[in-house]
């Protein structure tokens, strides 16, 4: 499926709104909780949670949702979590990744990483002055962060760099975690982020404080 | 098989030197962490009761070796880089000098296998005279098992 169906694939409210609880979970989800959480029939959120499968932005597997086994425990329940791979559409075409690829290249074999760390700071504070989220939480949500609490943390669930993080982990990170110390600055908010990496994830993590002052 | 690596680090300061105290403070942490880390087989230790000792080696001044053993690329990449390790890592400019040769090798080998240091280090200077082959390689340019690019 081309990249264009596929996003086109969440063109569609309750599929979007199940697509987003989805992947908010960070974890399998069974299609009842997808239900409800929508706001419609099981059926319903069935049909569309197998449709983002197919259009290649859902994984679905199947999984005991509780901890009953043996005869009685019934048959293992379908569940769905957010497919690996991205799907970028611009129109017109237009391909920054390879551009930033060679940069990223180019300052490793430079040895530049800490003028790339200031100038991701420098960005980053213009970014958060510029913003105009009410908080800190919503403008990581608005970066693609996907920003959760976790015990008082604020950790970060989607990673916007993943392909140049996979290729230059050690300076894409490093990046990232000076444009988010920009970005708190630009804020005027105090606070110090810090690198705290999970498989998976952003490896960036805020501290109580920021996740506090968000809490809505 | 198993996925070995070794890298080498040249330190800015001798060992024992204050510039380098926050990184041998966070020696016993990181190898902690690695000892229980998912897909960790083995790793080269100097002393079982210092688990700040360094190793000695013979092959220069000032330069902290690192070699251990995993059970997939997926296994050291997740210690290396999506663990606390990755702190460490971001601070190596304090304690370490920056190197325009490659200072990290991997390469493929049996299960239970444990080549020597001398083995290790030989597998970093093919590297460095032939770039990276199927015999040495890093995660940046990859080799499976069979030899297949990754």
């Amino acid at each position: 499926m081309d990249e264009l169906a596929a996003v086109a694939a969440l063109n569609d409210p309750v599929r979007r709104e199940l697509y987003r609880f989805v992947t908010s979970k960070g974890r399998p989800v069974g299609r009842n909780e997808a239900a409800e959480a929508a706001g419609v029939a099981r059926p319903l959120a069935a049909f569309h949670l197998d449709k983002l499968v197919e259009a290649g932005l859902l994984e679905a597997d199947f999984a005991r949702l509780t901890e009953k086994k043996g005869p009685g425990s019934g048959r293992p329940a379908k569940v769905y979590r957010r497919a690996p791979g991205e799907h970028v559409v611009s129109v017109p075409p237009r391909d920054y990744r390879t551009l930033a690829l060679v940069l990223a290249e180019v300052v490793d074999l430079l040895g530049g990483d800490e003028v790339a760390e200031k100038a991701a700071h420098r960005i980053g504070a213009r970014l958060g002055a510029e913003s105009a989220a009410a908080t800190l939480a919503e403008l990581l949500a608005e970066r693609g962060y996907e920003p959760y609490d976790d015990d008082g943390l604020l950790r970060l669930r989607n990673c916007p760099f993943h392909v140049l993080a996979q290729e230059q982990p050690l300076l894409v990170c490093s990046m990232n975690l000076s444009l988010c110390r920009g970005l708190l600055e630009g804020r005027g908010e105090p606070g110090a982020p810090r690198l705290d990496p999970r498989p998976g994830e952003c490896c960036v993590v805020f501290p109580q404080e920021n996740s506090k002052t968000n809490q809505s | 098989m198993h996925l070995a690596q070794f890298n080498v680090a040249h330190m800015r300061a001798p060992v024992d030197d204050p510039l380098l105290a926050e990184f041998v403070a966070a020696l016993e942490p990181v190898n902690t962490l690695a000892d229980a880390a998912p897909g960790f087989v083995w790793r080269a230790i100097a002393n079982e009761d210092d688990p700040e000792e360094t190793i000695t080696h013979e092959f220069g001044d000032h330069l902290l070796i690192n070699y251990s053993i995993w059970a997939s690329r997926e296994t050291l990449w997740n210690f290396v880089y999506r663990s606390p390790h990755l702190a460490v890592l971001q601070r190596r400019r304090e304690w370490f000098q920056r190197v325009a040769e490659p200072y990290t090798v991997m390469w493929w080998v049996e299960e239970g296998e444990i080549p020597s240091l001398k083995e290790a280090w030989n597998r970093l200077t093919l590297l460095r005279e032939k770039g990276p082959t199927a015999d040495a390689f890093t995660f940046k340019e990859f080799y499976e098992p069979n030899g297949a690019r990754g």
